[in-house]
Order: structure tokens, then C-alpha cells, then sequence
């Protein structure tokens, strides 16, 4: 295949980066890394999958390399889990979420063997983003039935009328993930998306996605319903395009999306998706997503505020 | 329509609430609203002059005072007939109001005028009498001549759920009343909320009521213009179910011609200019016919009258 | 009886109108470089009322560099409270104006009297005093310790809701230490330009306002201008989508208020003298030309006979006529240009098979009139239950439960507004949930005031405008 690089394929075979220790006389069973659409895992529609290497350059794995075919049924699976998830109690949400930090605490050792394969982070580093990555869904988690208190409000009208405005989730958000910042980054892209009780099509780290399978495992153990986070593996520059001009995204994450990202605000103009356009975290690594007080900076965005009056009188 | 189809045959406390009760709710704010909206309609010059003197035709120039006495109420008729002794182009007013014990009194002084009597009757204002009571108290004001009669609804009957005794009453008394024409007076002000007034308007207005009418001028507030907006959409849907004409009176808080005025805008819109006449629409006022008047001459004369110029009775 | 009302125009004495208005940058008013002028007509009778010079690039220019040395060496420094103060004086002149400015922009809108003395202008005023009052309390807004402003607005307006658009725009843009450019709608631009007075009356300092006048050209070069750090449009979506593109990669900040298609839902056990009323201001209130109009009627079956008839009646009592006259309910299609789209749609419906309804209406014979109608027997399908037509033409559909009312509520492109008309709270409450609109009206339609958030969803645009919301668009 075409995607499949050269030269590196083969080299140290066996290393993936979450694998176990081999143990003398037993062939260790390699992990198939996949998309995450609609609480499925299934291989791209198109069969192509691409090479994964670590930070050395040694051969990971092969993730799959997702088709604009595959984008369009990443938005079809996240418009249907929307009316569901957006409809769950904020407390709901808030109570799973949190065990999405449950579940990752518990496969610390994993992810963090992964960052430290797929990034060439210390192993010191790689437990800090980890640690950090799991506070980020408890933080998130905290805040789903708070960002309505204080984002919304009474509003007081010169009239006889209550009149109420409170956050309301956008919809459908495709994320471009950071590129550098394949574990702590991508969840801090992800996670207050679905806090808020929008529905997610995420276009991963190319060179570095193997992170986010492992975090669609934990997520599709965590009771997160299907199709809330939908996860594609593969290049921002091919399924982009598609995603920014889909009319049933309704705000797009320009986050991961570099240099492609003035294109795809263009396109996304068409049919007025909110977006954000890449911050100031681009290019520093997952260490620049460490403040562990992000605020509603990432929430607001895809917010909608909607204000309901009513009379009052008897 | 079915909201305002004819009520039920049987006539049963059940059977009343469940028509009452299934009218369309009135919405405070909204009603306001409508109301506010309407009172900024300007009516000017030849319009002005036209409604000037509709409303000295619907007004019912009442008195209804403890210290009433024959000579206050024979100055009253001898006004009725004659609004402004100055001017013999000023219509003659729609009736006058009296106490059932003035009626012979006031029938007397306007002989051969063309004016007629409308007594109160049912223990007026507070109406906490026996039935027999008000229906005596009904007779009499007939027998002595009046041509027209408010009653007042039991309040407390009507708040406390009891329509078939309301219901009752007002039929008892459209008996009574023979010839006469009934006004059932609701009490808008005790009754307090929009709903209640519309329920108590489809419940007399079904009982046999000719006119419905806001208040006793004993309890305020009286005839606001929402209220008087609710009552006119009485009517109009009654009409519309029905094809028969109930009449509305205003009555208590109407002072000054801006406040006639607003009245008959409210008639026009809503229940449409077939109201537009003495026999449909009447306004229970005292005060309101001397500014009536003083207008009416600062439209003809182009100059501000005082009110030294104008009767007080 | 028939009650004639007698004609009550408002007098227009107290306008005095200028034969030539000229552009209002850094405080003064100049002529434009390119010396080009365009005449605004009075749309009730298509009389000229003035000229109004063309801003071309080079006007542009001045304008977004005029605004820039205002922001750096007065406004940004200026204390909150001080800049606060300067606002509460605007407010307050207007106020003093407020009957110049009503029969100002009926002249120039066609707009009724009734709406720009009681609605429009009091809105204007209470919009400068609330954000006034913002400007020394923005570290409490929730927008982080220190919120910084912008820079420069560049603000472009339409013509529906000429000053009170603009009030929506400048008040908060000044309240939070940002300078602005502001171009008002080519066929009503004389209200912004007094405006430009009132901020001379009020010692505003040079530049902290400019208004730029003219057509799409001079509002393309605005957006476009590179020495902005933020455009706020409202106005048509189309447009609304050119400019969003052409901001990709910028930097600068948007929030566009765009088009509406919304929808009053009537359920059978509604307040029904007061859902009439509703759905009247709804489509009727300034002839339609409204973004969050309730365009589309969807009445329960089960009532549709008998509201239907009761709307029709009312519909017949709506007075359309001279803007000026007091007692005017309906006044002027704004220009040719909408008269004729207004029409063109309208006429799809008939040709698509809906039935068309209007009262027995007189229309004058000179100026722009569109009759107040209704259209029943409209489906989802047709384009006058999509397409936003922006006149007094109601399209009239019917539902039979809650989920199908939600269901086709939502069922368009658009996400401004919508209404609600029930009795039980909790349906209310249901259905205003379920609505992806920015703005939900229960029984009640068409209220505005500036401490309520007002915005989008969808392709009605994005950025909330009043209320603490309104402060976002223009803090960094």
C-alpha cells in the first residue's frame, strides 16, 4: 500500500508499546489497533491501515488508516448518540466521565509504557502525563453539572417576565487532536466536548495514535454510551476536508490541525460551524497541557446559549 | 368553535365546571399587553368628536350613595336628559343607575324624556342576602318602572366552586326581572384572576344575563381595561358560537374621556363595531359625563372649558 | 356604528433633516475620498430624504486607523467607570432625542411610529445604560481576573432594526474598551448618522466611533480590512457566510447574527386570545423584517379550525398605512429590493400549491406595501416553510403531538428562535428544551431587553449579543 512507509516495517517487531514483557516460551498476542465508531472498533472501510513507529523510529504497530467513508460514519454515529447523551443528567454524564479516570487509573502501567514507547518520554514524564491525563476527567467530570450554573443564569428583563438562559451543547464536534500531545492533549480536547454533552468525531495524532485506541478501550469500558466519542486514526489532511464541510458537524476543533487549519475554517464557513482555531498549546508537547486548571475555555465554544422567557402572572 | 360551543344541556355543577373549567385560559401578561397596545391608539379630531358623543349616549349616570336623597337623584335625571343646558346638540345619556328604593323617583323625573331607570337589586353591592330578599328586592325596582336591572353574582358562591348556585341565582333573577333587562354585575376586582373573569362572564352570559358587567364602583380595581378586553372576548366568542349579542358594561374607574375613549377602542377591536351602540355597550359612571362634556366643547370651540361651566349634580 | 379612526400622524417637525450627511471618522464628519453619494429614500412613499456619502477603501482605511490610535492612546487607558460615564451621557441623550430618532427611522425604514417610539427607542437607551453600567465591573463577569479588550470592531448592521442594531453593537464594544467602525444598512442610515451627533454632543472622544456609510461594497472592505481585530455582523446568512470565511486564519474574532425561519408552536390547550396576539407580532411586528420572526405557524390539528379563523380576524384588523400615523400597525416594505423578494417567494408558495390569504387591505399607491398574508396548507417541503422571506407572510403548518411539533420546529438549517404557546408548565418546559434555537419565546413573542442574551444556533449564526453574555464577543 502506498501508506505503508518503507525501511521501517519489520524493525524490532514485537515491541508495541503497551505489550507485555516477553515471557520466556510464550509468543506474545500483538494488539490490532482500529477505529472507534459507534462503540464498535472495526478496521477502516477502506482497508488501508499505516505503519506506527516509535519516537525512535522503531516499528509500533499498524494503525488503521480511516476513509472519508469511515469520517462520514463517524458523524452519523455521533448525530445519533447526541439527542441520548446531551439528554442524560449532567449528574449522569458527571458520574461517567468519571469512571473513564477510574478505568484509566487502572491501566496507568499501560499508558504509560505507551508514552513512553510512542513519544520517547521519560518515564518519569510519561507518569506525570498520565496522572495528568486521569485528573483531566475527573476535572471534567466535576464539571458537568456546574458549567450550567455558571454560564447560565436569571437574566433580570424590564418586564413581567422570568427569563433564563443556560449553556446548551452544540452538537456534533469533530476534533482535530494535538499532534504532540497523543494521551494528556487528546484528552483535554476530548473530554470537556462530551462534558458538556456534545458528541465527538476525533481525527487522532497521525504519527502518534495509538494513545487514543488505548483510550477508546477505556472509554468503551467505562459505560461512556456508543458513538459519543468516535475515534479515526489517520491523516488530518485527508479526512479534514470532508469533516469541515459536513453540514451535520456542528463545530469543529482545529486544535491538531496545523497548517490545514485556515483551509479548513474556510470550508467550515459554508455552513457556519463554530471553530476553534488552534491555541497557544500547538507545537509544545503534551507538557503544555499540563495546567490542571483549564477552566470553560474548551466548554464555551461548543456551548450554545439558549434564553427562554416566560410571563409571570396568575 | 369548540371552546365556545353552547354549554351542555343538563345544567349540573359538574356539567358547569366542566364547560367553565375547559374555556381557553386567559394569560395575565398577554392580556395586558393587548390592552396596553390598544390604549395607545390616538383618536383625534373628527374621530374624537364621533366617540365623544357615543359615550355620553352609553353612559349610565349613576349614583348610588348612602346619603342619596330624592332631590340628588332628580338633579341626576334632569342631567341625563339634558346633558349641557348650553348646547341641546349633546345626546341624552344611555340610562341612569339608582338604588331600588330611587327607582319611582328617578321614573318620575325622566317621563317623557326617553330615558330609562336601571336599578341595582340582589342586595347590592355585597349581594350576602337570602334569594327571596334579592328577589323581592328585584320585583319591586321593576313594578316601580325600571327598565333595566344589575344584580350582582355571589362572590363567594363563584370562589368556592359553586356555579350551579351562581347559575341559579342569575336565572331566578332574569325571571323576576319580567320585561326588564338583566346586567349581571361579576365583581371583577373579587374575582381577581383573568380566568375567573372569563369563567364568570360564559357562566352568566349562559344563565340569561343581557349584559355583563364588571363591578358594583364599591371594590377596586374595577373596569381595567384588560378585564374589560376579557369580557368583550366573551361576548365576541359567544356570538360566534351562538349568533346572539350580550352587552358589556364597564363600570367603576372611568373618569375621564381618554378612559371612555379607551374603552370604545376596546369594544371596536375586539368585539367588533356592532358593540358600538348604547344597546350593547354602556359605561356605569358619574364623574365621566362632566369631561365628556368639557371636551366635547373644547373640540367645537377650539378653547379649554372650566368646570364651573358644567353642572355638578 | 363604524368607528373611523381619524388620521394622527406624528409630527415631523422635530426631525431636521440634512440635504447631504458625510462620513463621521475620528469625530468629525468628512466627505469620502471618493466624493460618491447615495440617496435614501422614504420606502411609504419613495421620496427622497437625503444624500449619504460612500465610504470606498481609502475611507476604510482612516476609519480602522482613526479607531486604532482612539484605542491605544484614550479608550483602552481610560478607568472603566470613566468610559461607563460616557455611555450613561449617551444614553441619557438619547433619551432626550428619542422622539427625533422614532420619527427619524420611520422615515427612513418605514418602520411604524408606534414600534420605533415604543419599542425600538426605549431599547436603544436601556442598552447603552446597561452595558454602561458593565464597563467598571468587567473583572466580574466571569471572563477570567482581567479580561483585556479586542481593539477594533468592525460592526456592520442591517436594516431592520436600524439604531437599535447599532445600539446592540457599540454599547457593549465601548462598555468593554474596544473602539469601533460601524457601517449602517445602505437604505437606512440617518439614524446612525445622528448618532455620530449624539457621540459629538456627548464629548466622546475622536474615534472611539466611526460611521461609515454606504453599500455591500464599503461593508466588504470593512470586514476585510486587516487592521481589525474583530468583525460583528448582522445581517443576511449568505452574507454572514462570506465573511466568516474571509476572517479564516485571521485572528480576528466574529459573532454573526444571522438569518431565522422560526417557528411558534400552538398547542391546543394554549392561552388562545393571547397565542393570536402572538403569532400576530410574531410575523406582523415590523412588517416581518424580523430575523427571530415566528415565520412559521405550527398549530396543533386538533385546533387548527378554530384558531385559524379567530387569526384571520384579527389579521383583518391590523391598520397598515402612512409609518407616521400613530395608529399604524403595519407600515412600509423597506425597499424595492425586499418588496420584490418578499413577492417572489410568496408567489413560489402559490405556484407550489399552498393557499394564500390577506384581509381587504388599501395599499398607498406610492412607496413599498406588502399586505399582511397568511398561507395555509404549507408543508415542510415548500419553500415558504424554509426559505426566510422577511415580510408580513406567515406560513401556517399543523402538527398533531408534541415530538412531530419538535420535530419539524427543528427541521430547518436555521436556530434563532421559536415559541411556545401551552398552559402546562411542564410541556412548556419540555419543548423549550428540546428546541435548537438561541432564543425561546413561551407564551410570549418578540421581547427583547438587553440584559437577555440573544443569538443562534445552527446557520442563525454564533456569539450571544446582550446580557453578560454580550461581553464575550468583545474581551479577550
Amino acid at each position: 500500500m502506498a501508506e505503508r512507509r518503507k525501511g521501517n516495517a519489520g524493525k524490532n517487531p514485537g515491541k508495541g508499546a503497551a505489550e507485555p514483557a516477553p515471557v520466556p516460551g510464550r509468543l506474545a498476542v500483538r494488539k490490532t489497533y482500529k477505529l472507534y465508531l459507534g462503540g464498535a472498533f472495526p478496521r477502516s472501510e477502506s482497508g488501508r491501515s499505516y505503519p506506527v513507529t516509535s519516537a525512535k523510529g522503531d516499528h509500533l504497530a499498524n494503525a488503521s488508516l480511516a476513509s472519508r467513508k469511515d469520517a462520514r460514519e463517524a458523524v452519523v454515529a455521533a448525530r445519533k448518540a447526541f439527542g441520548g447523551w446531551s439528554a442524560r443528567t449532567a449528574y449522569n454524564r458527571g458520574q461517567i466521565l468519571y469512571r473513564v479516570a477510574e478505568v484509566l487509573e487502572g491501566r496507568r502501567e499501560q499508558f504509560a509504557a505507551q508514552a513512553v514507547a510512542a513519544q520517547g518520554l521519560s518515564r518519569e514524564a510519561a507518569s506525570r502525563v498520565v496522572s495528568a491525563a486521569v485528573d483531566r476527567w475527573v476535572y471534567y467530570a466535576g464539571w458537568t453539572d456546574k458549567v450550567a450554573q455558571v454560564l447560565g443564569g436569571a437574566n433580570p428583563v424590564s418586564g413581567p417576565y422570568y427569563n433564563h438562559s443556560a449553556p446548551e451543547p452544540t452538537g456534533v464536534v469533530a476534533v482535530f487532536a494535538p499532534q504532540d500531545a497523543p494521551l494528556l492533549g487528546l484528552t483535554s480536547v476530548v473530554a470537556p466536548v462530551i462534558a458538556t454533552g456534545n458528541t465527538a468525531v476525533v481525527v487522532t495524532s497521525e504519527h502518534a495514535p495509538l494513545a487514543a485506541v488505548d483510550l477508546a478501550e477505556v472509554l468503551a469500558t467505562s459505560d461512556l454510551p456508543g458513538g459519543v466519542v468516535n475515534l479515526l486514526t489517520g491523516r488530518a489532511g485527508e479526512l479534514g476536508p470532508h469533516l469541515a464541510a459536513h453540514a451535520d458537524v456542528n463545530a469543529l476543533d482545529l486544535t491538531g490541525a496545523g497548517d490545514l487549519a485556515t483551509g479548513f475554517e474556510e470550508t467550515a464557513a459554508t455552513t457556519l460551524t463554530r471553530v476553534v482555531r488552534p491555541g497557544p498549546e500547538s507545537g509544545g508537547g503534551e507538557d503544555a497541557w499540563l495546567d490542571p486548571d483549564p477552566g470553560t475555555s474548551r466548554m464555551t465554544p461548543f456551548l450554545e446559549t439558549k434564553t427562554v422567557w416566560h410571563p409571570i402572572g396568575v | 368553535m369548540s371552546h365556545t360551543a353552547t354549554a351542555p344541556e343538563a345544567t349540573t355543577n359538574r356539567a358547569l365546571r366542566a364547560f367553565l373549567h375547559g374555556l381557553p385560559g386567559v394569560d395575565e401578561v398577554g392580556a395586558r399587553a393587548r390592552a396596553q397596545d390598544l390604549a395607545t391608539r390616538s383618536i383625534k379630531t373628527t374621530a374624537k368628536a364621533q366617540a365623544i358623543d357615543l359615550a355620553i349616549s352609553m353612559v349610565d349616570l349613576t349614583t348610588l350613595e348612602g346619603a342619596d336623597t330624592p332631590g340628588k337623584v332628580r338633579a341626576l335625571c334632569a342631567k341625563a336628559a339634558l346633558p349641557d343646558p348650553a348646547d341641546r346638540t349633546v345626546p341624552r345619556v344611555g340610562a341612569v343607575c339608582v338604588y331600588p328604593d330611587m327607582v319611582a323617583t328617578a321614573v318620575g323625573a325622566l317621563r317623557g324624556t326617553g330615558v330609562g331607570v336601571a336599578s341595582v337589586a340582589t342586595a347590592f353591592p355585597a349581594g350576602r342576602a337570602p334569594l327571596e330578599v334579592k328577589l323581592a328586592d328585584t320585583r319591586r325596582a321593576v313594578a316601580d318602572g325600571a327598565a333595566e336591572i344589575d344584580m350582582v353574582i355571589d362572590r363567594g358562591a363563584f370562589l368556592s366552586g359553586d356555579y350551579l348556585k351562581v347559575h341559579d341565582e342569575i336565572t331566578a333573577v332574569k325571571e323576576a326581572c319580567g320585561p326588564a333587562h338583566l346586567k349581571v354585575i361579576l365583581e371583577t376586582g373579587e374575582l381577581v384572576t383573568y380566568d375567573n373573569v372569563r369563567r364568570a362572564s360564559h357562566l352568566a352570559i349562559r344563565a340569561g344575563a343581557d349584559f355583563i358587567k364588571t363591578s358594583t364602583g364599591k371594590v377596586a380595581p374595577a373596569a381595567t381595561p384588560p378585564v374589560v378586553l376579557v369580557m368583550l372576548e366573551a361576548v365576541r366568542d359567544h356570538h360566534a358560537a351562538t349568533g346572539a349579542r350580550v352587552g358589556v358594561k364597564p363600570a367603576g374607574g372611568i373618569r375621564t374621556t381618554k378612559d371612555a375613549i379607551r374603552q370604545l377602542v376596546l369594544v371596536n377591536e375586539i368585539a367588533g363595531p356592532a358593540w358600538l351602540n348604547p344597546d350593547l355597550f354602556r359605561i356605569g359612571a358619574s364623574s365621566l359625563l362632566n369631561d365628556l362634556l368639557m371636551q366635547r366643547t373644547r373640540l367645537t370651540t377650539g378653547t379649554y372649558p372650566g368646570p364651573d361651566y358644567y353642572t355638578q349634580d | 356604528m363604524i368607528f373611523e379612526y381619524a388620521p394622527a400622524p406624528e409630527s415631523r417637525s422635530v426631525v431636521t433633516l440634512r440635504e447631504t450627511y458625510d462620513l463621521f471618522v475620528d469625530g468629525e464628519f468628512r466627505p469620502a475620498e471618493g466624493g460618491e453619494y447615495l440617496t435614501t429614500l422614504n420606502p411609504a412613499d419613495e421620496t427622497k430624504l437625503a444624500q449619504v456619502a460612500v465610504a470606498g477603501e481609502a475611507d476604510v482605511d482612516r476609519a480602522v486607523a482613526a479607531a486604532r490610535r482612539a484605542h491605544e492612546t484614550v479608550w483602552s487607558r481610560m478607568s472603566g467607570a470613566e468610559r461607563g460615564k460616557y455611555l450613561f451621557r449617551v444614553a441619557r441623550i438619547i433619551q432626550e432625542r428619542s422622539r427625533e430618532l422614532a420619527v427619524l427611522e420611520s422615515m427612513d425604514n418605514g418602520k411604524p411610529i408606534k414600534e420605533t417610539r415604543d419599542v425600538d427607542l426605549p431599547l436603544v437607551a436601556a442598552h447603552f445604560f446597561y452595558y454602561a453600567g458593565w464597563a467598571d465591573k468587567l473583572r466580574h463577569a466571569g471572563l477570567g481576573p482581567d479580561p483585556r479588550p479586542l481593539g477594533v470592531a468592525a460592526q456592520v448592521i442591517p436594516w431592520n432594526f436600524p439604531l437599535l442594531m447599532l445600539a446592540w453593537k457599540i454599547a457593549p464594544a465601548l462598555a468593554t474598551g474596544n473602539t469601533v467602525v460601524l457601517k449602517p444598512a445602505e437604505t437606512t442610515p440617518l439614524t446612525a448618522l445622528v448618532f455620530a451627533e449624539i457621540c459629538q454632543e456627548a464629548d466622546l472622544p475622536p474615534g472611539v466611533v466611526n460611521i461609515l456609510t454606504g453599500a455591500g461594497e464599503t461593508g466588504r472592505a470593512l470586514v476585510e480590512h486587516p487592521g481589525t481585530d474583530k468583525v460583528a455582523f448582522t445581517g443576511s446568512t449568505e452574507v454572514g457566510r462570506r465573511i466568516a470565511r474571509s476572517v479564516a486564519g485571521t485572528g480576528k474574532r466574529l459573532t454573526l447574527e444571522l438569518g431565522g425561519k422560526g417557528a411558534n408552536i400552538v398547542y391546543d390547550d394554549a392561552a388562545i386570545d393571547q397565542a393570536v396576539e402572538g403569532i400576530v407580532s410574531g410575523i406582523f411586528f415590523n412588517q416581518g423584517h424580523v430575523c427571530c420572526a415566528g415565520s412559521r405557524l405550527l398549530v396543533q390539528e386538533s385546533i387548527a379550525e378554530e384558531l385559524l379563523p379567530r387569526l384571520r380576524d384579527r389579521v383583518a384588523k391590523l391598520r397598515l398605512g402612512d409609518p407616521l400615523d400613530k395608529n399604524t400597525d403595519i407600515g412600509a416594505i423597506n425597499s424595492a429590493a425586499q418588496l420584490e423578494r418578499i413577492r417572489e417567494l410568496t408567489d413560489s408558495g402559490a405556484e407550489e400549491g399552498v393557499e394564500r390569504w390577506s384581509p381587504p387591505c388599501d395599499l398607498p399607491s406610492t412607496g413599498y406595501w406588502f399586505a399582511p398574508t397568511l398561507l395555509t396548507g404549507v408543508s415542510q417541503a415548500h419553500r415558504v416553510a424554509r426559505e426566510e422571506i422577511f415580510g408580513p407572510v406567515l406560513s401556517v403548518l399543523t402538527f398533531r403531538t408534541p415530538e412531530e411539533a419538535v420535530a419539524k420546529a427543528n427541521n430547518t438549517p436555521y436556530g434563532l428562535s421559536a415559541g411556545v404557546w401551552t398552559e402546562k408548565g411542564s410541556r412548556m418546559l419540555w419543548t423549550a428544551e428540546r428546541l435548537r434555537a438561541g432564543v425561546i419565546w413561551s407564551n410570549t413573542f418578540n421581547k427583547f431587553d438587553p440584559t437577555s442574551p440573544f443569538g443562534g444556533y445552527k446557520e442563525s449564526g454564533y456569539g450571544r449579543e446582550g446580557g453578560r453574555h454580550g461581553l464575550e464577543a468583545y474581551l479577550g
